[in-house]
């Protein structure tokens, strides 16, 4: 029968360093994909869940299931992404899709007519487009969406994450997306109601 | 129920995770209200759409550079051995502070020139004390009072301290 995370980190702090290796393969790959997206840069994401993990070593003598062990490994993780940010570590690392793009990065504009030809391209630009429009969400909001869309958790647990309440996080999200679905308007819009480039937008 | 009174229980709706409740009356706001319903497919297109952004592989070394951190973070630290503990170092830490307060309180300057000055002049009167105490030396010292009268202080000091010219102890 398959363990539980809390009995792994149960049992990491009692001195099993396999039940460790065991949720470092779990969570390594979602870890890294979550601060990925809060930092963009993969090598600054690695060296965040690098730290992460080893504060979760570090704390395990301390460890008490007090919470789900998600909860627990995301808010480290969510706090030192936060924290990274706010100091301006990676703030070089953001960007904006208004912004003119550098020049080894590709601008976040829809393919032109002769780069549709290449599907691996258009791909590229798409997925550029959105990771760009999810970086330039304030950094909680980008959070919550994150854990959200990418990391299917529910709000209870995503509040715990975010220390807020879950009809303040509810608000947090509709205002994530919101911003979300205007800056990608592009990409979300029904051709029928985009005319010549436009999309409709509605105004609460 | 108004739009803005919708948009907060929009997300949970299509994500699912609404109350029966809430699913109703925001299904009945969504029959009537257009600008809503082209919001809510907009949001179904939008989660599609950042679907499509394919996960990031973990670097093939992410696990022994994690694996290095922890071994290096277990290496006691080379001056590890001066510290077995935190509470014997405060100890000692305090032990010295307060036994050089301690030190500071005593006097600062002894002046070991005046102690052996007060010493020889010590000793000086014990050597004369036989001099000192002769009375018939002191009251027939005669060579005092020939001396002329501006001297008399001068012969009031030899009075009183016979001994500093060695000569008027053999003279008398």
């Amino acid at each position: 029968m398959a363990r539980s995370d809390v009995q792994l980190m149960l049992d990491v702090k009692a001195g099993d360093e396999l039940s460790f290796e065991m949720l470092l393969h779990k969570y390594r790959k979602p870890l890294v994909n979550f601060l990925c997206r809060m930092v963009r840069d993969q090598a600054a994401a690695e060296d965040l869940a690098q730290e992460v993990f080893f504060r979760v070593y570090r704390a395990r003598k301390e460890y008490s299931p007090s919470a789900k062990f998600t909860t627990w490994l995301f808010r480290i993780a969510t706090n030192l992404a936060l924290n990274a940010i706010r100091d301006g570590r990676y703030r070089q690392m953001q960007i904006s899709i208004d912004a003119p793009a550098a020049e080894d990065e590709p601008a976040f504009q829809l393919p032109s007519r002769e780069a549709r030809a290449d599907d691996r391209l258009i791909e590229r630009e798409r997925n550029q487009m959105i990771r760009g429009a999810i970086l330039t969400l304030p950094e909680k909001q980008r959070a919550a969406v994150v854990l959200h869309k990418y990391h299917d958790m529910d709000y209870a647990e995503i509040g715990k994450i975010l220390g807020c309440s879950e009809s303040a996080l509810k608000s947090l999200l509709f205002r994530a997306y919101e911003t979300l679905r205007v800056q990608l308007a592009l990409l979300v819009a029904r051709p029928a109601a985009q005319p010549a480039g436009e999309g409709k937008r509605h105004e609460l | 129920m108004s739009c803005e009174k919708i948009s907060n229980a929009l997300i949970a709706y299509l994500d699912g995770r609404a109350s029966s409740d809430e699913r109703f009356v925001i299904e009945a706001h969504l029959k009537l209200c257009a600008a809503c319903q082209e919001r809510a497919e907009e949001f179904r297109r939008l989660w599609q759409v950042m679907s499509e952004v394919p996960a990031v592989e973990p670097s093939p070394a992410f696990d022994a550079r994690l694996r290095q951190r922890i071994a290096e973070a277990a290496k006691p630290k080379f001056w590890g051995w001066m510290l077995p503990a935190p509470r014997f170092a405060v100890s000692v830490a305090l032990l010295v502070a307060l036994s050089i307060w301690v030190g500071g309180r005593r006097p600062r300057s002894v002046n070991l020139q005046n102690m052996a000055a007060n010493s020889e002049e010590q000793f000086r009167m014990i050597k004369d004390l036989g001099v000192l105490e002769n009375y018939d030396v002191l009251s027939n010292f005669d060579a005092l009072s020939d001396l002329p009268a501006s001297t008399q202080p001068a012969q009031d000091q030899q009075q009183k301290r016979p001994s500093d010219s060695p000569g008027s102890g053999s003279g008398a």
